[in-house]
């Protein structure tokens, strides 16, 4: 007896779970039926680097916004995993600040510059050197000079703090410093919130981050006598910017089409233009 | 009679299937790890790859030397900090502490096992760092902000299992001890301690292995530069953050090098495994004695 009970409970149960499954499909299928008709709805994953992600965030919220039915979902990977996301097609947009490399490039993808970025070199506020030329700095990213002092400042080594290799603010510092590579003992932090917090607690320290991530606890120095700010970068008086990418793999899809012409867009850029420079 | 055979069977099935889950698990992992990690150390050269001391992904130098020092120091360092504490830690919980004071204790050293490790990092870095810095300058993150942190998280695995080998030794033993005229002292590390030594050791073995898996809160503290270091205020690079810090990178041969590192943490963690089954086969014969 307590055996058949048994067998009409799970013969039950598994109606039951068939029928929902059924079920739950149906009206799945017709919800997405009913979206395409008349409003788009559904995710966008966005992924890549860390330092496009805050602007990326900021996009994705404001589109959101716009179009309640449309979620936009950011990871920041780093720029290398956003590429690679892409070229997988693993997510629908990739986001990178650097350009791409030649064994990246495939036919198929699609690079839109939604933005310029600089990159500045910071230090701790109480240093007191403020202003370095491109020359200086590459000589001590690469370890030609060691102590503050042959820069103006106190009589200390200097610390540098660098990020991890294939980040992409690392690529573009590198590439436009002319710098072969960072000292190789230099402290690597992981993504533009650990250099900060690495620079904001070292008195002696040296690095370089994404302009968006800027604020009071460390400071940005003068390159040549030019402040790392979205005019100098602008007029091309501050030399040490980039670009920032949004990739596509092939024919972009009407939710994807939808997000980047809205980044493009006036509305988009004044968005960009808080922190970044806009393309237009 | 029939019936409820028919159901033991099933039920029998049931936790086979679930066993055999798990170890089907741990295969395709370890074969993943080797598929992915063999081609890599195939073209690189075993030689160049675990011997050679420089790692410049970006010019093709795959040499992880100072990582694997790294990952040893760090863990010897972290025992260093950890096992005297830990030990005497469990020597007072089993052996002196009143049951009030040991339970309230035990609830404490539980709940240091619960904290999650990039809260350690983050309490590392924001806390030990500075200190270090201030002390002896360099910017901190260092071996030995490492081995603090490291040391710390390890401690619950030591305290616990310490305590359960020291608690194992028969009664009798430190009777006969105190009778023959000993001290509490003596009879503790000379008579209680050696009794329960495998276990105690099976304790260190444990907590080598935690100590060189540990990833996240080692990235925040130790520097992550990959040299071998000279002095413990110099930083360094374990296994475990060499694969966290560049994976979301990596591509090509890049990945593979990263894979051949987990390959490499692999052997080292199966070293420290075996030698734990073989004390903790040793702590079972004594307890069953």
């Amino acid at each position: 007896m307590k055996i058949a009970s048994f067998k009409r409970v799970v013969l039950i149960l598994s109606l039951v779970l068939m029928v929902s499954v059924v079920v739950a499909g149906c009206t799945n299928n017709s919800k997405e039926a009913e979206g395409t008709d008349s409003k788009l709805e559904g995710i966008i994953s966005i992924v890549g680097s860390t330092s496009v992600t805050p602007l990326a965030e900021e996009l994705g919220q404001e589109f959101s916004n716009k179009n309640p039915e449309i979620k936009v979902d950011v990871q920041g990977v780093g720029s290398t995993a956003g590429i690679k996301a892409i070229i997988d097609e693993t997510a629908d947009v990739g986001i990178s600040s650097r350009d791409l490399k030649d064994e990246e490039k495939e036919s198929k993808i699609k690079e839109h510059i939604i933005a310029y970025d600089g990159i500045v070199v910071v230090v701790h506020p109480e240093n007191s050197v403020e202003d370095l030329d491109m020359d200086t700095i590459n000589k001590i990213f690469t370890g030609e000079i060691k102590n503050w002092k042959e820069v103006g400042g106190e009589d200390e080594e200097i610390l540098i703090v660098s990020r991890e290799e294939g980040s992409g603010t690392r690529g573009a510092f590198e590439e436009i410093l002319e710098l072969d590579s960072v000292r190789e003992d230099a402290l690597i932090a992981e993504g533009n919130g650990a250099v900060k917090a690495n620079i904001a607690s070292k008195k002696n320290s040296i690095g370089y981050i994404s302009l968006s991530y800027l604020d009071d606890s460390i400071i940005g120095l003068k390159i040549d006598g030019i402040e790392g700010t979205v005019e100098n970068i602008k007029s091309g008086k501050y030399k040490v910017s980039r670009p920032f990418l949004m990739l596509t793999n092939g024919e972009e899809g009407p939710l994807v089409k939808e997000f980047l012409d809205f980044v493009l867009s006036e509305e988009g850029q004044k968005i960009v233009g808080e922190k970044q420079i806009t393309v237009k | 009679m029939k019936k409820s055979n028919w159901q033991e069977k099933l039920n029998e099935k049931l936790y086979l299937i679930s066993a055999l889950i798990s170890i089907a698990l741990i295969l395709s992992i370890t074969l993943f790890i080797f598929i992915k990690g063999v081609p890599a150390i195939k073209e690189i050269g075993i030689k160049n790859f675990v011997l050679g001391t420089k790692w410049k992904a970006g010019d093709g130098q795959y040499g992880i030397l100072p990582m694997i020092v790294g990952s040893i120091y760090v863990t010897i360092g972290a025992c260093l900090v950890g096992v005297p504490i830990g030990l005497f830690t469990a020597i007072y919980l089993s052996e002196m502490a009143n049951k009030k004071t040991a339970d309230f204790l035990r609830k404490v050293v539980e709940l240091l096992a619960g904290i999650p490790s990039v809260v350690f990092g983050f309490f590392g870095l924001v806390s030990i760092v500075p200190l270090i810095d201030k002390f002896f300058g360099g910017g901190g993150n260092s071996l030995f902000a490492s081995s603090i942190i490291l040391g710390i998280m390890i401690l619950p695995t030591i305290i616990s299992i310490s305590e359960a080998s020291i608690r194992a030794v028969p009664k009798e033993y430190r009777e006969g001890s105190l009778a023959l005229g000993s001290t509490h002292i003596d009879s503790t590390f000379k008579v209680i301690l050696p009794s329960a030594k495998s276990g105690i050791l099976a304790s260190i073995v444990l907590a080598l292995g935690r100590a060189i898996g540990e990833t996240m809160a080692v990235i925040l503290v130790s520097g992550n530069t990959p040299l071998i270091p000279h002095s413990i205020f110099d930083r360094v690079r374990t296994l475990t953050s060499n694969i966290a810090i560049e994976m979301g990178y990596a591509y090509g041969l890049h990945q593979g090098a990263l894979f051949a590192t987990g390959v490499i943490l692999f052997v080292f963690i199966m070293i420290i495994n075996g030698v734990f089954l073989v004390f903790n086969r040793k702590a079972g014969e004594l307890n069953d004695r």
